[in-house]
């Protein structure tokens, strides 16, 4: 095996050190991946020392490994669950036939823009947070935001595994277009609006982790069901990764929530921005535009794509087990319809009974707006506990959405119907206006290298990592 | 039509192909010196029948009416512009083809003639290109599959913008089990002449092809990255209209043809200028008329132009094209149209000479052109033709060759008037058909030097000299004449509509295959079957599951 491509350089359970196709299409892409790294990844801390943890193996111990590592050294590796033994299809038309160890040929171009799509987003938030570093509330923070990146370049590695493994040349080129496409750029966009979003501050930071990557935890609960037992065996590995990135959301928001509080109490009229920090009408807004659009990644509410995922065996429903109907051919999801006249003009609603399976990228975004609700319960909790009366609330799912059957309308964030005018009138008290972005960038402008230090705007996390103090030194600067 | 099912008897309101561009619901037409942008934004919520809705730019009927308006008038009424922009004015997507719920819901009948009319209207489009030196540019600024990207086909040039999302695709194999119907397998390998083996990919590949590829692959032009695409568009515009002459002169207004329409027990009536049409629902057959100019035509591009949409010429082509299309979608059932003309064949002949001695003039062209789409639509509408020879008719020139486009004709030999016909000009090379032919080459493929021959024949011929000429089919005299055509008509309307329609079409088009005989030569062989079987539209066929819950289930036995 080459220098780069070998099991020591690339820990993996998939028998690399045996598999010479793989070989072949790693020591292609992973020099090109690298080069993405450097050329996108985090900017002025490649040549860092970074307190992070590295999955070496699937065991309990080995996947999460701690030490410290200059990123572009990270063992980006390649992890399955292990196979259950004689795993049967529980969903859809194949439901009950042994899952496929290859793709069958009618889905193959199918499950390829699965896999592109999923793996798609995995760079796009590399690069949507690549100048976060440079703003960093503390160490702790700035560590945390490395993991979160490292953790999506190996997502990445992921589904380029299934790319290379699994999908041939089509596969391979593929994978490259995957480190050609740029998250912004208006000629190679990435694949999904959201992702091309710029993610510039913290606080759109520890929304994105939160909002977004929650999004990514229910595609991948969904494509973890999947007949093809390889896709469904890597995204049940990579939840668990997934799982610290909206931790790290959830943590993140709680503790500017505190930090808030705190500083309300200070001021005697309760205003959080005289103190230097973020204020809970402006968290409000952040929320509402990162909660819409991930909303908008699970895609149409009425879907032929979905139905046919669902019917073909390859994307099935979050915690399939849960339901008890797993071929979903009879039931229907009752859904009021926008009824428009012309352009952005809502005259009313119309209730449809969609076919259940029709409506899967609903029942999915279901799922997933009862989960989000979790972490805003959490911090009204704090909220609460402090003493303050404000509460921060999900947004109708009407509102500021851009695909589906909502696209293109005007929202208020109760759902109510709004024309143009009033939308374009009234947005900036839902979504952050270029005055509020302007004040939250003008709380981050200089980074906080020091490990005993916490930026004015966020109160210092309960626990540090692995058992280290807060005030560890989780990056040591070079410079 | 369509969309209610055949037995349910209720009448649908009746479709009518006339528009103007104040009127258009689906498309924007702006101008620009000599570039004009043709923007198509369909209203989702504006289908032409009620039943679903046009998302994702696709089209219905109601779209393509528009569509076909726009180019031709762009033809008449703007010779000043030279190239056309075709692009979507929505986000993402340039074109998703003919809406499939549309499809789903219609009768065969009405998807067979809608797809008829889209391929019309797509080679009217390249007619204007080749023709009449007006070029379209497909700018697909967004995602182009199925009648998407077969409309782009239909452009002369195609440029993709390159922004990792935007693609070219055919899914009617893969998704519906169907075949792109608007001649797009034809074109891509005879026009674009992609590689057999890589159209045969492209054409399972429900995603389609983009970027580079699509340009690798000859599917597109150019791939042009979405920051420069506007600009490569205007420039590549630019290019073309440079290199394109001048028309002299202003544009000539389409007026609307004022159609006077009225219902006598089973006959319903459509009364034009020069055409009147007859439908009698009770005996399944319609007399088409056709009438003579009166007085002298108009000998200079002057008076031409200032007679404008009245040229006797336009207006009676214009007239006919929209009795046929009348024909075709509200009156499925009149298998047999009886075609009749009224008038001085000398004032035909008259006429014609006239516009050929003008045919170097933009409009005199243009006039030619329409006559000669028109004429095409009559070869290809699924309806046995006869024309009928008597006293008082002008079966002669342009007229005469709705005779030659027609199966049969018969001519009354003698009585106190006896009829005669005659050839002019535009019988010898302006008004090829599908297959490239004259209609007289066509007519005597055994022997091409009897149409060299013919072209001597300047004087209006009687029954006997036309039968020995070989111009018409029967001669009966007066005695027999009422029952000849009687039993005639009786006989066409008892056979089955379905082998008279295939045996038609088969005895139309001898002679040599061309894009366009092979386009609809496949679409009423191949997509036409293939639209009637279980695979497609079964109970469980591809067509009718699309969208639904269920997959299709196809029967796997090939024929």
């Amino acid at each position: 095996m080459s220098s780069v491509v070998n099991s020591e350089r690339i820990p993996n359970n998939v028998d690399l050190a045996s598999d010479k196709k793989l070989q072949r299409a790693l020591e292609a892409w992973q020099p090109r991946f690298i080069d993405w790294w450097k050329e996108m990844g985090p900017e002025g801390f490649q040549e860092d020392q970074i307190y992070l943890r590295t999955a070496v193996s699937v065991d309990h111990e080995g996947w999460a490994h701690f030490d410290y590592v200059k990123m572009p050294d990270y063992r980006w590796g390649i992890f399955l669950t292990d196979p259950v033994s004689d795993r049967k299809i529980g969903f859809g038309d194949h439901m009950g036939e042994p899952v496929w160890q290859s793709v069958p040929g009618e889905f193959r171009n199918v499950l390829r823009r699965l896999v592109v799509t999923q793996g798609d987003t995995e760079p796009a938030s590399v690069e949507q947070q690549r100048l976060l570093g440079q703003s960093c509330p503390s160490l702790y923070d700035l560590r945390n935001l490395f993991q979160v990146n490292v953790e999506e370049g190996r997502h990445l590695w992921a589904m380029v595994y299934l790319l290379h493994s699994y999908f041939g040349r089509d596969g391979r080129e593929e994978a490259e277009a995957l480190l050609e496409r740029r998250s912004g750029n208006p000629d190679k966009p990435r694949i999904l609006g959201a992702f091309n979003e710029p993610c510039q501050n913290w606080l759109s930071f520890f929304m994105f982790t939160y909002f977004t990557d929650r999004d990514g935890k229910y595609q991948l609960l969904a494509l973890a069901e999947s007949g093809f037992d390889p896709l469904a065996r890597t995204t049940r590995f990579m939840l668990t990764e997934e799982a610290h990135h909206m931790f790290v959301g959830e943590t993140g928001i709680l503790r500017i929530v505190q930090r808030t509080a705190e500083l309300m109490k200070k001021n005697k009229n309760e205003d959080a921005r005289a103190e230097g920090g973020i204020d809970l009408p402006t968290m409000q807004k952040y929320l509402n535009f990162w909660y819409s659009v991930s909303l908008d990644l699970f895609g149409g509410e009425i879907s032929s794509n979905a139905a046919n995922f669902f019917a073909s065996s390859l994307k099935g429903r979050a915690k399939e087990e849960s339901y008890e109907d797993h071929r979903a051919v009879d039931g229907v999801y009752p859904m009021d319809v926008p009824v428009t006249a012309g352009p952005g003009v809502v005259t009313s609603f119309r209730r449809e009974e969609v076919p259940l399976r029709n409506a899967m990228n609903e029942v999915l975004r279901d799922e997933y707006i009862e989960d989000a609700q979790r972490g805003v319960d959490k911090w009204n909790r704090a909220l609460a506990e402090a003493g303050i009366s404000y509460r921060l609330t999900l947004p109708s799912r009407r509102f500021h959405r851009r695909t589906g059957i909502y696209g293109g309308l005007y929202f208020d964030v109760q759902g109510n119907v709004l024309t143009k005018e009033d939308w374009e009138r009234r947005r900036d008290e839902w979504l952050p206006s270029e005055a509020d972005e302007a004040y939250v960038k003008s709380l981050m402008t200089a980074p906080i290298y020091d490990p005993k230090q916490m930026a004015n705007w966020i109160a210092p996390p309960k626990h540090g990592i692995k058992g280290r103090p807060v005030d560890f030194e989780y990056v040591k600067r070079t410079a | 039509m369509g969309i209610e099912s055949e037995s349910s008897g209720a009448k649908a309101p009746a479709i009518r192909f006339e528009t103007h561009p104040s009127r258009y619901k689906h498309w924007k037409l702006s101008f620009d010196g000599a570039i004009a942008r043709l923007v198509m934004d369909v209203v989702e919520e504006a289908p032409m029948r009620p039943g679903y809705t046009l998302k994702l730019n696709s089209y219905d009927l109601g779209v393509d009416i528009e569509l076909a308006d726009a180019v031709e008038r762009l033809r008449f009424e703007h010779p000043e512009v030279k190239v056309v922009i075709v692009t979507s004015g929505q986000p993402r997507i340039f074109c998703a083809g003919a809406n499939i719920y549309m499809l789903g819901s219609s009768t065969h009948a009405f998807k067979v003639n809608f797809c008829k009319y889209t391929n019309e209207t797509r080679l009217s489009l390249e007619e204007a290109c080749s023709e009449s030196d007006q070029h379209y540019v497909a700018a697909l600024n967004g995602v182009a599959s199925g009648g998407g990207y077969e409309l782009a086909l239909a452009c002369e040039k195609i440029l993709l913008c390159d922004d990792g999302s935007s693609a070219v695709s055919f899914p009617e194999t893969p998704l519906l089990a169907v075949l792109p119907g608007t001649g797009g397998l034809t074109r891509l390998v005879d026009k674009r002449k992609v590689r057999r083996d890589l159209a045969d990919v492209f054409s399972t590949l429900a995603e389609g092809v983009r970027g580079k590829r699509a340009e690798e692959w000859r599917l597109v032009d150019r791939s042009i990255p979405k920051s420069r695409f506007d600009q490569g568009v205007i420039e590549e515009a630019n290019a073309i209209a440079a290199r394109t002459k001048d028309k002299q002169g202003p544009g000539v207004t389409l007026v609307p043809l004022e159609v006077k329409r009225s219902e006598d027990g089973s006959k319903s009536k459509a009364e034009y200028k020069y055409v009147t049409l007859v439908v009698d629902s009770q005996t399944r057959v319609a007399e088409l008329e056709v009438r003579a100019p009166e007085g002298a035509p108009e000998t200079t591009a002057e008076a031409l132009h200032k007679s404008g949409s009245d040229v006797w010429a336009l207006r009676v082509f214009r007239e006919i094209d929209d009795a046929l299309l009348d024909l075709r979608f509200n009156h499925p059932e009149a298998g047999l149209v009886l075609l009749r003309t009224k008038g001085d064949p000398e004032a035909v002949r008259a006429a014609d000479k006239a516009l050929h001695a003008l045919r170097d003039d933009w409009f005199a062209r243009e006039i030619l052109l329409k006559m000669r789409r028109t004429l095409k639509r009559l070869d290809l509408t699924a309806r046995s033709v006869f024309s009928l020879v008597e006293p008082g008719s002008c079966f002669a020139g342009s007229l005469f060759e709705l005779a030659l486009a027609g199966d049969r004709t018969y001519m009354l030999d003698g009585g106190d008037e006896p009829p005669v016909i005659g050839l002019s000009p535009l019988n010898f090379g302006p008004f090829p058909m599908p297959n490239g032919l004259t209609r007289l080459e066509t007519r005597f493929l055994h022997d091409p030097s009897a149409v060299k021959r013919l072209e001597g024949q300047t004087s209006l011929v009687d029954a006997e000299s036309a039968a020995k000429l070989g111009l018409v089919t029967f001669t009966p005299d007066e005695m027999d004449w009422d029952d000849e055509v009687r039993i005639a008509v009786e006989e066409r309307a008892s056979l089955s509509p379905d082998a008279l329609t295939g045996m038609e079409a088969s005895l139309r088009f001898a002679g040599p295959e061309t894009l366009e005989t092979k386009i609809f030569g496949r679409l009423s062989a191949w997509q036409n079957w293939i639209f009637q079987r279980p695979n497609a539209v079964g109970e469980r066929g591809a067509l009718t599951m699309y969208g639904r819950p269920e997959r299709p289930e196809f029967d796997w036995r090939r024929t």
